[in-house]
Formats: C-alpha cells, structure tokens, sequence
C-alpha cells in the first residue's frame, strides 16, 4: 500500500453532491433558453399518414415544430452503428422518422416552447394520423417465417449472425460425453434506470460558429465525433460536448441518441439556446435496453464430473434499429465469456441478432458477460443435480488451476491472471457454506423453502486493445488518454478521457497521480467530461477506468518524473543517475545525500522561467499519454447467497448474501467495495424484480418506476463484501474492472438459491424475474407433471 | 388563472404567480433556481425530489406550489441551516453513502425524517424507512451505514 494507493480516500467530488449542487445537465439554465420536447409514438408499428401540428402551432409560447423530414432537409444524418462484425445488415435510424414508426417512443415530432409545459401541453396537440400494422416482438419469434419484417431490406429480421470456438472439439464432446445436460432460458430483457433521465442541452455562437453541447453522456469525445462525422456535420473543431455530473448510466448513456443532435439542431435553427429533458416514462421507452436472449445450450461431461463441451445457440434482440455498439454485446462479450472460470475443451457459440418492433437493445450493466455468467452457472447447477453432487464441490474439480494462467480459453480469450480455488475457499469459508447446507435440511425437514445458491463467475473487463477490438468489428479504438500538466506553482491538473457518473474519478485519479509524483493529494485536481478541455478520450463504460484510463496517467507520470529528475540533477549539478526521484516527499536529490535536493514544486517553477535547463530541454511540464492495453483484464467472483422462499406465498427473501471479489490492485477500497454492492443490488434486481416487457402487440407494458421495478432499500438484509487480489500482469497499475462483478454474478447467485430451494419440488427451471406468480406457476405445473 | 403563492424557503419568504397546476419541485428549481432537488420520475416512485414541508418529508412532486402556499420548505441546499453540513450529509460524506450523487439530496431528506420520527432506528427500520426512495447505484448499503451512523445508536 502507497501513501495514497490502497487507502480509502474519502471522495472529493461529495461535498457539492451532498450539499444539492450537483451539476446535472437539467440544471443548466441559459439566457433566453427555450424548451424542446419530443412527440413521441404509442405505437410499435404503424405507417405515418399525416402529421397535423397547426393546433400546436398557435398556442401561446410555441415556437416551432419540426417534423422528420426538416431534420432531414437541414442536413441531419442516421444514426450510426460503432460495431459491426461481418455482414451486418445496418437498419437506416433517422434522428426523427419520416413516415414510418418502429417502436413505442420512436421519435414523430419535435416542439420548441418558451417553457417545457407549454411544450408539453403542444406536444399533445399534434395530431398524427397513424396507420397501425402488425409487429414482431420476440428475439426469437423475429426469425419465424410468418414473422412481420421491420426492415423489408432485412430479410428474416436477422441483422446479424456470428459463431465462435471449436465446432469439431464441441461435436466430440457431445459424442463422447458421459451425461449431458440442456436448457432453454430466457434473459430477460432490463431498463438501465439511471436515477438521472437523460438529457442535452446547446448553445450556437453565430458570430464564431461554434456549437457548445451538454449531454448526459458516459463518453463525451465519441459523441462529439458521431456528431460531427455523422449526424449533425459540425466540424469537430467548432463543437464543444460536456457531459458534466451524469446521474448514473450503467452503459445506458454510452450511446448516440436522436436528442443529442435534435436540440443542438433546433439552437442554431431558431438561433436560442435549447435544453430537452426527458420525463421518466420517455427514459424508460427510448433509453437503449439491456439483455433480452433467448437461448438453447448443453453441456456434456463425463460421468466423474469433468466438463468436456459447451454448446449454445442465443437469439439476441436488438430491437428496432442498431444502438451505436449493439453488435459488440452478444458476440465478443458474450460468446468470448462461456467458458467461465472452467477448462472446458470444446465450446462453441453462435448468435443470430434479430430486429424488433422494441426499443433497440445495447449495453447495460455487464453487457453480454451476465448472459454468459448466468447460462454457464445454471448449466453447472444442473449438472450438479443431474451426478447427486455438490454444487460447489463440481465447480472446485473443474476450476482452471492458478498454474495454468495466462489461460488460454477455446473461446478467443487469454486470461491474465486469477486462484479460483483460493476464490471459492475464501467465499465457502466466509458464508460457512457446510453450515449453511447443514442449516437448509433442517429447514427442509421442518417444511421450510431453503435455498443455498454458489457462483463462480468471470468478466473480461477494460476494453480494449484496439487491434483486436477492429478486428472484431470496432468502428473506433479502445485506448485511453490521460494529461498531466503540472504548473509553475507544482500544482497539478490532471485530464482524462474517461468520465465519472459515479465512479469517484476525481478521488481515485487524484490517488494514483498523487502516489506517483510524490506530491498532496490536495495539490491535485482532476479534469473530466469536457471535450474543450480534455484533448481525447473514449470515456467510460465496460469497467475500463482504472485498467484503461488509470494506466494512461501513470505513464504521463513517469514522464512527467523523468523530465523533473532531469531538471533536477541539472539543478543539483549532478549526473542524472547520481540523483533518485523520492515519490514519499515529491523531491529529487542527490544519492545518500537527501539533504541535497529539489522539491517538485522549485522543479516544477524552474521547468517554466526556463532560465537554467539543461541544454536543449524544451521548457514546460506537461506530457499526454494514450494508453492501448495488451489484453483484457479477467476479473473474478465467488458468490454465495441464502435464500427463504415463503411456502404460501412463493415470496423470496435473501437472507444472507456473500460476495468475494478479485479485481485485481485496488487503488481505493473504500470505493470498489461501493462499486461492488452496488452492481450486487442490480444484479439481484434481475433474479427478482426487474423486467421490460412488451406485449405480443408491441406495446410497452413498463413505461414507468410504477411497472418496472429496481430493487428498493428493504430488498436485500445487507451484503457480506470480501476481496482476494491477484494482480493484472499487464497494466502498471495490476488493477482489474470493478464495476460490472457484482451485477454478473449476482443474478446467477440469486437464481440458483431459488432453484435450489424448489429442488424438492421437482422445479428445475423457472425464467426471470423470479416473482412469487412465476414460481408458484412453476411449483404447479411441476405437481401437476 | 394564475395563483399567488407566498411560501418560505430554506428560512427565506417569497410570492410567486403560479399556474395552478404546477408542481412544488418545478417552482424550485425553474422559479427560485434551487437545483438540488432532482427530478427522477413522472410518479412519485424514486424519491429524488424530496424536500421538508412544515417539517415533515415529502415529495415534492406529489405536491402543487398552490398547496404549499403558506408553508415552510427546506430543501438540500437549506438543511444545515447555515455554512458547514448537516450531521447526516457528513455521514453520507464519511460512509461513501453516494456515488453519482442524483438521488443524495432526497435520500438525505429522507433519512432526517426517519431520524426525527425514531432516533435510534435499527437498520431493519431505517431499510424500511428509505423503501420510498430508488438509488441505483450504491446497492443501499453505505447509505443503511450512513443513517445507522448519524443516529443515537451509533453512540451506543
């Protein structure tokens, strides 16, 4: 542990969080700002006839209405797909349709008000006369013959198919294998839910020609890149994008949505400022969704228990139109994770992307690896019942060893670095799992539900190295950038491309660039979410911040160190490699003798006056670095969870919940174990509560916190947060992601105590959420079988 | 028609012509520029706008600036009653109870409710006592940690 690296610094960034002055984009209030909202449809499918807006028109405070084809006519480009692995067929995605709507929320129309209930109000007064037509709605429903086509330029409603891994070793497997045994599973399909409804506001300079966006966004840089190349054609030099404080995004606010190019379109349209903010119900129907597979898989074994081969064919729904990374969820972070924390010889995976009548579907929480975790994990649970043996006891025998890693998956992965067994002993040993077994027969013998449910689960985090990222359909680079820029005081402003919408960037960044200059804490600041400051960056998502956007600081840092231990020498009238750089005290000085020395900030002073550097040294101080990483990094998780299911009821309730983590380094626990929990709340949110449904005719059935339900305080007793490290070889920092490891394996944990716990009863599968309606159906159909 | 609405603000009184249909969290922040109270749903289910009315929490979204007409509202920004913080905004700073930091304000709101009505809430109370209001990020956890600290069992 460093001075600063491995302690649990409290955030800086709370003060003006708890004090109500947080700078959320719906805060922003410009002068003469007016008020956009977005006619939204009611329906799934339907034909525009005609678009009515003159009643809207001639209330008092409407300024304009825009319809789909004036967005066209002024220059607005499709939204474009940033993934697309071979032979995707792309659907075209205007900003606002023309004359055909495609999902509930699709985008009709646009007004601009002097205040958002006069924009309200106008919204409702335009009339659209809509031509119902019949809809597909089901991932897999989409490939039916007799299915409606979303796109008639996409036959079959396959935007997409991919495979991975070894066909032939698979096939081998399944031949030779002793027992083998199959599931059809649906994952459900989930709305991210951030706290903070998206929202953009804009502001055109006409004199300068230049267009400033605020954005609710995990990735300002790429938005202000898909706006100028793409969607709204302002040179990338003349547009500014702030994401400043996001309220959560949880991937939701990765994307590039149609209201990001709306409102800087209409500022410089009607030559006003313009902010649109988006009500809870139009979040829940057009922010992009999560999951939503339906899937077929086997696992063959032999009869000791030893896993040979893994087989799965996944139907993902990708709704409507191509969400800007959609393709890259169900394939390379989804196939790539089936092998688990397993050596199973023979994988293989394929997908087939389908086209809905939904709201398109992209990353969320996890993102394609909680679908691998949970199928694998339900698989291995089966299995266990399938040879009388123990669930965890199976798992333990076909751990891939520590001495094997890097692990060289048959599913295009190399681990970096991992101790399952000490993982899963740390998790038994901390849940007192015998216990807990000895605890649930007699709670069978007195007539109880118990259940006890135990996970080993693998998440490939920190993407990417770019190379392989293109290679797998990337339209854009993974790397990260990071500028540290010390002043002549010594005082330090750090600039990363990665942003924070709860992650504690301004704390944990200021930790790691503090720790390897040598310098306060205090002195440091940390800059984040402006694309005027920061010069580039890829931003935040796929638990990349520390492994990706951390480890582009720590190399400005080292350069920053060599440029300052140079001029130091030079100062001190000594050799460079007669002089040490004390990262405790921020000083160099001469060998031996720390008495002879310059501290950072007379360095620092001296690097700018200039007067007195070495020969040929350009003054300043002040490095970028843009870091590309070699690998993933592997991430692991043992969970265990205990779970009561009432017997009348069907109700379930958690009892206890252990989570043991490894993700690597950790630069503040204090922060991990929050990022843990967290994910742990969301991920059992999908086990129990949460899911968003459509109706066979497309219509939304969960438009608001009323029918869609994210677990609320009372839901779980509490969790039991440990940790193991083994280290990242390949980052400087040996850091892992943290964000996503709780949401993945949680939902798995959850779902197996509960099918644990109905066991007795002859249920060995109910899908999620595992509501009482569902588990009693389940219960009955199992007595009446 | 408009109405005239006179109501006392964080210890501040003003007079504001509403329409009447207009809801206590827009008056606010559109008309007295008090963005701390954030605006998370269409119907009551997060929480995020809650603010003390005549003492007691509510949200503020479920309630009309007409109704509010001569009453008394603190909100985040008024609850330390002055510079520094209020007991439990620093347990929410000293127990990591945040992390984007959209639902803190009412969360905090919410949590000196349960306090006032039961000082030494158990943890099982004060779960029960924050069931109105939604975060998603923090998994409740080190928020149950941050109320459980600011009240009198912490001293225990």
């Amino acid at each position: 542990m460093g001075r600063y690296v491995g302690t649990s610094v409290k955030r800086r960034e709370d003060p003006r969080f708890i004090q109500g002055k947080g700078r959320y984009v719906a805060n922003l209030s410009l002068p003469g700002m007016t008020h956009v909202a977005v006619k939204r449809s009611p329906y799934a499918h339907a034909r525009i006839r005609g678009i009515d807006a003159s009643a809207a028109l001639e209330m008092e405070g409407v300024l304009r209405v825009f319809t789909g084809q004036d967005f066209k006519d002024g220059g607005c480009g499709s939204l474009p797909c940033g993934w697309l692995v071979p032979d995707t067929q792309v659907p075209d995605r205007p900003i606002v349709v023309i004359d055909r709507v495609r999902h509930v929320g699709d985008s009709v129309a646009v007004v601009v008000a002097e205040n958002p209930y006069v924009a309200a109000d106008a919204i409702e007064a335009i009339d659209v006369d809509y031509e119902p037509l019949p809809v597909t709605v089901d991932a897999r429903g989409a490939t039916d013959e007799d299915a409606v086509q979303v796109h008639e330029e996409i036959e079959g409603n396959v935007s997409y198919t991919w495979g991975l891994g070894d066909e032939e070793a698979c096939r081998k497997a399944f031949a030779e294998a002793d027992e083998v045994v199959e599931l059809e599973l649906v994952n459900q399909r989930l709305i991210p839910t951030a706290m903070e409804p998206r929202a953009a506001a804009a502001q055109w300079d006409a004199a300068a020609e230049e267009m400033t966006v605020w954005t609710t966004s995990q990735n300002p840089h790429p938005i202000r890149l898909l706006l100028s190349a793409f969607t709204l054609g302002i040179p990338e030099s003349r547009l500014r994008v702030i994401s400043p404080d996001v309220g959560g995004g949880f991937g939701s606010k990765i994307f590039h949505y149609p209201e990001e190019v709306i409102v800087p379109w209409v500022a410089r349209e009607i030559g006003r400022p313009a902010k649109w903010v988006a009500t809870r119900t139009e979040s829940q129907q057009t922010d992009s969704h999560g999951r939503d597979h339906v899937s077929v898989a086997r696992l063959a074994m032999k009869s000791d228990g030893t896993f040979t081969g893994l087989d799965v064919e996944t139907w993902a729904n990708q709704g409507a139109y191509l969400s800007t990374f959609a393709p890259l969820i169900p394939t390379a972070l989804y196939i790539t994770l089936l092998s688990g924390n397993y050596r199973i010889p023979g994988i293989y995976g394929k997908v087939y992307g389908t086209l809905t009548h939904t709201v398109p579907v992209d990353a969320y929480r996890g993102a394609g690896r909680p679908e691998a975790a949970y199928l694998v994990e339900r698989l291995v649970d089966l299995a266990a019942a399938r040879l009388g043996r123990d669930p965890l006891d199976l798992r333990r025998q076909n751990l891939i060893p520590k001495e094997d890693f890097p692990y060289q998956t048959p599913v295009a992965f190399l681990y970096d670095s991992g101790d399952y067994e000490k993982l899963m002993g740390t998790a038994a040993e901390r849940a007192d799992y015998a216990g807990m077994r000895a605890a649930q027969k007699q709670a069978r013998a007195a007539g109880g539900l118990r259940g006890v449910g135990v996970v080993c689960c693998i998440e490939a985090s920190g993407p990417a190295p770019s190379a392989v990222a293109g290679s797998l359909g990337s339209a854009v680079g993974f790397w990260e950038s990071g500028e540290i820029r010390v002043h002549p005081t010594g005082q330090v402003s750090v600039f990363t491309g990665s942003h924070s919408h709860g992650q504690g960037h301004e704390t944990t960044f200021a930790q790691v660039v503090a720790e390897e200059l040598g310098v306060p804490i205090e002195s440091v600041e940390v800059v984040h979410g402006d694309t005027g400051r920061v010069n580039f960056g890829m931003g935040t998502y796929g638990s990349r911040s520390a492994c990706v956007g951390g480890s582009s600081l720590v190399r400005s840092a080292e350069k920053v160190r060599a440029k300052v231990l140079r001029i130091g020498a030079h100062l001190l009238e000594a050799a460079e490699e007669d002089v040490v750089y004390d990262q405790d005290e921020g000083r160099v000085h001469v060998k031996g003798a720390p008495d002879r020395g310059k501290a950072f900030g007379e360095i620092a002073f001296a690097a700018y006056t200039a007067h007195n550097l070495p020969e040929g040294m350009e003054p300043g101080l002040n490095f970028v670095s843009f870091y590309d990483p070699s690998n993933f990094t592997f991430p692991a998780s043992s969970h265990i969870c205990e779970v009561d299911i009432c017997p009348e009821t069907y109700e379930v309730g958690i009892r206890r919940y252990v989570a043991v983590d490894d993700v690597g380094k950790v630069i503040n626990p204090m922060i991990v174990e929050g990022q843990i929990q967290g994910g742990v709340v969301q991920g059992v949110g999908q086990a129990l509560t949460e899911a968003g449904v459509y109706s066979d005719d497309g219509d939304f059935m969960t438009p608001t916190l009323l029918e869609y339900a994210p677990p609320r305080a009372d839901l779980l007793p509490g969790i039991e947060v440990d940790r193991i490290e083994t280290p990242s070889p390949h980052n400087p920092l040996g850091v892992k992601g943290a964000g996503e490891m709780g949401t993945i394996a949680a939902t798995a944990v959850v779902a197996n105590a509960v099918l644990d716990a109905l066991a007795p009863l002859g249920v060995t599968h109910v899908d999620m959420p595992l509501t009482p309606e569902r588990i009693r159906n389940a219960v009955e159909a199992a007595r009446g079988a | 028609m408009n109405h005239s609405v006179q109501i006392t603000v964080n210890g501040e009184s003003s007079q504001h012509d509403v329409e009447p249909r207009m809801l206590l969290c827009h008056l606010l922040r559109d008309s007295m520029g008090l963005t701390g109270t954030n605006i998370g749903c269409d119907t009551s289910q997060c929480g995020s706008c809650t603010v003390m009315l005549d003492g007691k929490a509510v949200k503020s979204c479920t309630v009309l600036a007409v109704q509010a007409d001569g009453c008394e509202v603190t909100t985040i920004e008024g609850l330390a009653g002055g510079d520094g913080l209020h007991p439990m905004q620093q347990a929410f700073w000293d127990n990591h109870g945040l992390q984007c930091g959209f639902c803190t304000p009412g969360m905090i709101i919410t949590a000196v409710e349960i306090l006032n009505r039961k000082p030494d809430a158990s943890e099982g109370e004060i779960r029960h006592g924050l069931e109105g209001n939604i975060c998603r990020c923090t998994g409740y956890e080190n928020i149950v940690k941050s109320v459980v600290a600011a009240g009198s069992r912490a001293s225990d």
